[in-house]
């Protein structure tokens, strides 16, 4: 374990392992310093600029991690190799395009917004630290970290009802479910005498007391099940993303998702890869029941954040398809997902909290009856996602189910990928529902005054968002190459930290 | 006698052995204490009053239900000592073990700037405290 | 090495033009948009035919061009970015951009008082450009890519009036129904990736090539999926509900994607995949079978139909089965041949159906139509070369193609019995096309004179259309006379020269085909063909005998045979069965799965029977949504000890 000083360590700080945290930490704590000693009515904009910059710089620091050899910091807690990079990637872009959107959301309904920007800073801290821990502690307090960041933000519409309703729904649920997977970690440390994925692994290679791991390995599954809303643990989402606001639910159903994801494929492919017949089964029965339910959920919702959170109920269950293929594969394919299901559903989120307004009073189905006659720009926008989020061809949604439906097939597991394309059939449905209503209704004069107007950053954020749908769709080549080298790192602890990522992708 | 007894129970090779000294340890609690409980109230008189059956019995008459609404600053303030008390707590086993710890790490002054990074977030923590005012308890912010 | 024929500008032409009008359209004046939409899709034909020359002067072919390579490459399989051309693909170039062109011109016309302009055209030459990157790909999932693409815009054209509840509801079929084929083909390609670590055409068929002992199998599997994509999009058994609804859609579109281009995808992919097929006689068998029942069953449909447009969508429905019953007996060229040749015709059908459509303004029930053959000459006698064509009248169009593949089957052993369900069909076909000719142009006017014209067309009642809509008219019923010349049998003095000419593709497939016919084949073929020439001339005369001569004879004959009439007239309820079968059983499930915030009245007709079922079952599911935390802790709790119990009964069971 005492490997920092080893002659080939020397070169480099082990605080380079971490250095995007590190970066992500000091904004925030700038940020929240400053926000301390602003005037109450002075702008707060400033500080969200500055926040844009620190992820500009944690996102550059995680492509300069490509270029160091993989390996572990700390005493083995933290790994930054080619998958963690990736993740630290999909996290970071997912933050700055947050941060674009919200840089105007809040101005002139709420004050102190410093705070919102260094929550969503440190919350992405504990995300990315996720998606490099080998440690099974490291992951839980990085877990803490994201989740009590995002259950603040969840509230952060102090003055409407339905938003501190969403932050304690989801704060309670998710200290319940979080009690899970402690339990799970104190169960696997009891079964291997180790928190290091890498023991664990060996120990679970061993044959090493096969009830307790298994147990172990259903508390950990139904702790991050939570925090991805897989069924049977989603009964949350559809609440708390209809009561949040709506930037922060972009977030919130995308980056943690992400970093859950990770850690879910660390543990699974990393730790128990050996005992795949235990989880193999567990993973394929909750894709299918997160698949389904979630589809049928978004068939007769009427509001549309709902309906988007059903949606992303069921794109949970389509990534753990991924779960069930063979290891390179299938974490690239999950991998890959997570990126494309990140471009499209940040976007969605986004128009909808640029179409409802702050006070989000428009957000049924009706609402968004000819929209597409007054904001033309922005109804071409969601539909870009939608489309994206249905999977036709050319856009990200397609080429992330059909990466992860081959991975599937290929291993074997035909018929998950049946369900999922039938599932996905039954999902066109309510997408096209919301587009019909968008392109296909007669324009009813707005209720109430439509004062959407879009700012400079907003419409920056969603250039980049519709561009990152189209070029993960058209050419996924640069993406998928850096996610299949991520999941070459799973081939093993020695090979992990011997490996070098080929720089070479950074150059094609 | 029993500690050998116990020590050859944890050389069997079922793992569960290991816990049965903790096993021991809860039954010997829960006996003590039950035994205390049960003693007294077997021992003792009972001889109920007005005075005996009230909520302190030396102490402040209580007034109202205790269901009443406190200000929202009693709870900012009991949730700020909890959170600097947990927060000082972890200095103590760093304390205890800082002469050991360039061994355990392998570095002279890991252990040392560890704890000053530490101490740094928490002061960062007091200075946004004490500049958002909670820690006057008279000034009043609408939008805390 | 091959000189370059810079295939990537084919689509880039349409998308060009797409861009243009979608992002500036709405600026731009009514003419600006008209250029421009004309514009790009005529620079694609002119690049068709200089390819087209070029082939001429003797350029190899196939021809393959790569852009991206690999486009995508991941564990177990890449694909690139790469389009393919061969005779097969040629064809279907020239009818794609040339017809399309023909209806952009035509739409000019059509589309000049209607609200978003600008709107119509964008689709169109997205259209456009999706068609042709599904012709022109190289490998499935390129293809795949078009398929979808066409989908979506299809769904987006049909929708156009959006002010009509049921266009939007059509659309949204379309595109469902539509989904459940695309399933079938996105199967298709993982199996073929699974087996074969490739979807390039080359690749995959070389491969099959190489192994001759491969036959059935997996094959038929792949082979079946894919049928059921070429369903979908081809609207045959089971899944052409969609394409009668899809006539909500404006006229042209009608014409453009639901009879000449999109439809026909599906038997241009199972033309594509003929190497695939000649491995697997199960699927032939059932393509040929589909095809066939597909034909019989949309003609008998569209004999009482009285919407104009629903006739026409029948009749493209039945006419993609022949052309289905063609790819089944292994002679796709007839099959491309007769897609050439209905796409010629049947457009026109559309196109001068519109046209009659315009004059009345918006009529559409043939019940209220009459007598329009001396108000609207140059429509009667376009329609006239189009109902001759393709009722399979010598010398038009349609009389070659039809009576090519009905041959085709004749001597493929074992078909007997389809040949007679073609043949039947092929005399319903001439009958109810004549009934709708007499209906339109023939008898008493039974429109209201007072209503019809377009507002702005002042007092003049029933008028001709403007010349953008006659010319398209004109050039397509020449094509409905002469396009099928291109096919005249070596049995009748011709040449063959569609089928010589598409040979090369479908060498290795059709091997029963290349054998030289002997006279006694040619005097089998003639005979054929004036079997077939008698049951079409058949079908006339009823239908003069009906609703010329005796028009009383039609409701008499309506009364006499009820028991025959009443399903068809209900289509067969198969729209109600699917609605029951499929459609309310998912809707009582996502209900009652979820009971909070579910309104009624979202989706459309299936609430009401919905109601009675979902308030009384089981509302313990119900609670599952209800808004209460310590109920959702309840579940977590339950989810949790769910998968404990699963985890710790798989550990066991290891």
């Amino acid at each position: 374990m005492n490997e920092p000083m080893t002659p080939s360590m020397i070169a480099f700080s082990p605080a380079l392992r971490i250095l995007p945290e590190i970066l992500m930490t000091l904004t925030g704590v700038l940020v929240m310093l400053v926000e301390a000693v602003l005037k109450p009515r002075t702008s707060r904009k400033p500080l969200g600029i500055v926040a844009i910059l620190g992820t500009l710089a944690a996102i550059a620091a995680s492509v300069y991690q490509l270029f160091l050899p993989a390996g572990t910091a700390f005493f083995g807690t933290v790994q930054s190799d080619a998958f963690s990079v990736f993740f630290h990637l999909v996290i970071g872009c997912i933050v700055l395009v947050t941060l674009l959107i919200s840089l105007d959301y809040f101005e002139g309904h709420t004050s102190f917004v410093g705070e919102y920007y260094a929550l969503i800073l440190f919350g992405a801290t504990g995300m990315m630290l996720m998606t490099c821990s080998v440690e099974l502690l490291m992951v839980f307090i990085s877990l803490e970290i994201s989740s009590i960041s995002t259950y603040i933000l969840a509230g952060y519409r102090k003055r409407s009802a339905t938003s501190p309703e969403a932050s304690i729904k989801y704060f309670l649920l998710g200290s319940f479910a979080t009690a899970f997977f402690l339990y799970g970690i104190a169960l696997c440390f009891g079964a291997t005498g180790s928190t290091n994925l890498y023991e664990i692994a060996k120990g679970v290679a061993d044959g090493a007391s096969p009830l307790l791991l298994t147990v172990a390995f259903g508390m950990m599954l139904i702790g991050l099940g939570f925090k991805v809303s897989l069924a049977p643990f989603h009964v949350w989402t559809p609440d708390v993303y209809e009561g949040a606001p709506a930037p922060v639910v972009g977030l919130m159903s995308t980056a943690p998702k992400a970093a859950a994801f990770a850690v879910l494929l660390r543990i699974a492919y990393g730790a128990f890869g050996t005992a795949i017949h235990i989880w193999m089964p567990l993973v394929w029965i909750m894709a299918v029941l997160s698949m389904t339910i979630g589809n049928l959920g978004a068939l007769t919702q009427r509001n549309v954040k709902r309906m988007l959170a059903y949606s992303s109920i069921a794109h949970a269950g389509y990534l753990l398809v991924a779960f069930t293929a063979l290891a390179p594969m299938g974490i690239a394919a999950a991998s890959f997902y997570t990126a494309a299901y990140a471009a499209m559903n940040v976007g969605a989120f986004g128009i909808i909290s640029y179409l409802s307004g702050y006070n989000e009073a428009r957000t049924s189905l009706s609402d968004f009856a000819g929209i597409a006659r007054r904001h033309p720009v922005a109804a071409a926008a969601f539909a870009v996602f939608l489309i994206s989020l249905i999977g036709i061809p050319f856009t990200a949604g397609f080429f992330g189910k059909f990466y992860v439906f081959t991975a599937a097939i290929n291993s074997g597991n035909a018929w998950l990928a049946v369900l999922g394309l039938l599932n996905s059939g039954v999902a066109a449905f309510y997408y096209l529902r919301l587009l019909a209503q968008m392109y296909m209704v007669p324009v009813e004069p707005p209720r109430e005054a439509d004062t959407a107007h879009a700012r400079p950053a907003f419409i920056l954020a969603m250039a980049i968002l519709v561009l990152a749908v189209f070029a993960l769709g058209i050419f996924p080549g640069r993406i998928l190459d850096l996610a299949r080298a991520g999941a070459a790192t799973f081939s093993g602890p020695a090979n992990a930290a011997s490996q070098t990522v080929p720089v070479a992708l950074l150059r094609r | 006698m029993l500690c050998a007894w116990t020590v050859s129970l944890m050389q069997t090779p079922n793992y569960f052995w290991n816990y049965v000294p903790l096993l021991l340890q809860i039954l010997a609690a829960v006996g003590l204490s039950s035994f205390i409980v049960l003693a007294s109230w077997l021992i003792g008189r009972h001889r109920p009053g007005k005075v005996k059956l009230s909520t302190y019995e030396c102490g402040m008459v209580p007034q109202g239900d205790a269901r009443g609404r406190f200000s929202v600053r009693f709870y900012m303030v009991a949730m700020l000592f909890i959170l600097f008390d947990v927060e000082a707590v972890f200095m103590f086993p760093w304390a205890v073990i800082y002469r050991k710890l360039p061994g355990i790490t392998g570095s002279r002054f890991f252990g040392f700037w560890e704890m000053l990074v530490y101490i740094g977030f928490v002061l960062v923590g007091y200075f946004y405290i004490w500049k958002k005012g909670i820690l006057e308890w008279s000034k009043d912010q609408a939008d805390l | 090495m091959t000189p370059s024929l810079y295939l990537w500008l084919l689509p880039l032409f349409p998308l060009a033009g797409f861009a243009i009008n979608g992002i500036l359209g709405r600026r731009l004046p009514k003419a600006a948009v008209s250029a421009v939409a004309l514009l790009f899709p005529a620079a694609a034909f002119v690049q068709v035919l200089w390819i087209v020359a070029r082939a001429h002067q003797g350029l190899a072919l196939p021809y393959l061009e790569r852009f991206a390579t690999p486009w995508i490459a991941v564990t177990g399989f890449h694909a690139n970015f790469s389009f393919l051309l061969d005779q097969l693909t040629l064809v279907m170039l020239l009818v794609v951009t040339g017809v399309g062109l023909v209806i952009h011109l035509y739409s000019v016309g059509y589309m000049a008082a209607e609200d978003g302009y600008w709107r119509f055209f964008s689709y169109m030459n997205l259209f456009l450009f999706f068609m042709l990157t599904l012709v022109l790909a190289a490998n499935f999932l390129l293809m795949f890519v078009g398929w979808e693409g066409v989908g979506l815009v299809s769904y987006l054209l049909i929708g156009f009036y959006y002010t009509k509840d049921s266009a939007a509801n059509a659309g949204k079929k379309a595109f469902i129904v539509n989904r459940i084929g695309d399933f079938g083909f996105l199967l298709a390609m993982f199996l073929l990736i699974a087996h074969f670590g490739t979807l390039s055409f080359r690749e995959v068929f070389a491969n099959i090539s190489a192994h001759p002992d491969l036959q059935g199998g997996f094959l038929t599997a792949i082979a079946l999926l894919l049928l059921l994509g070429a369903t979908g999009k081809s609207a045959q058994i089971p899944l052409y509900v969609w394409l009668p609804d899809a006539m909500e859609g404006p006229t042209p579109v009608s014409a453009l994607i639901h009879a000449a281009t999109m439809v026909t995808a599906g038997v241009y992919m199972l033309a594509r995949a003929h190497v695939l097929f000649g491995r697997s006689p199960l699927a032939l068998a059932i393509v040929a079978i589909i095809g066939a029942a597909t034909a019989f069953f949309a003609a008998t449909i569209g004999v009482l139909q009285t919407d104009i447009k629903r006739v026409l969508a029948y009749s493209t429905i039945s006419q993609l089965g022949y052309m289905f019953l063609a790819c089944g007996v292994a002679a796709y060229s007839m099959g491309i041949f007769h897609l050439v040749t209905h796409a010629f015709f049947k457009a026109l059908l559309f196109l001068a159906a519109g046209s009659v459509i315009h004059a009345l303004g918006g009529e559409q029930d043939m019940r209220k139509m009459g007598g329009l053959r001396k108000k609207l000459p140059v429509t009667f006698w376009t329609m006239t070369a189009a109902v001759f064509a393709i009722s399979g009248l010598f010398p038009f169009a349609g009389f070659f193609s039809k009576d090519a593949i009905l041959a085709a089957t004749f001597e493929t052993p074992g078909e007997k019995i389809l040949w007679a369900v073609g043949l039947v069909t092929a005399g319903l076909t001439s009958f109810y096309m004549f009934r709708l000719w007499y209906m339109t142009f023939f008898g008493s006017p039974r429109y209201d004179e007072s209503s019809a014209g377009h507002g702005e067309h002042g007092p003049h009642g029933v008028h001709e259309s403007p010349w953008a809509m006659l010319l398209p008219l004109v050039i397509l019923g020449i094509l409905s006379l002469a396009g099928g010349w291109i096919g005249w049998p070596a049995a009748l003095g011709g040449h063959d020269w569609i089928a010589h000419f598409l040979d090369p593709v479908f060498t290795s497939a059709s091997n029963a085909q290349l054998v030289v016919p002997s006279a006694a084949d040619f005097r089998l073929e003639r005979i054929l063909a004036g079997v077939s020439m008698l049951v079409a001339l058949f079908g006339w005369w009823l239908a003069d005998l009906m609703y010329r001569r005796k028009p009383q004879l039609a409701d008499s004959a309506e009364q006499k045979t009820r028991p025959l009439y009443t399903p068809i007239w209900n289509k067969y309820w198969v729209d109600e069965m699917y609605g029951a079968v499929i459609v309310r059983p998912i809707l009582a499930l996502s209900r009652n799965l979820l009971g909070r915030g579910v309104e009624t009245g979202i989706i459309d007709g299936a609430n009401t029977a919905m109601t009675a079922t979902a308030s009384g079952a089981s509302s313990g599911i119900r609670r599952m949504q209800s808004g209460n935390i310590r109920s959702y802790a309840g579940w977590l709790a339950a989810g949790a000890a769910a998968v404990l119990i699963v985890a710790l009964y798989l550990s066991h069971s290891f």
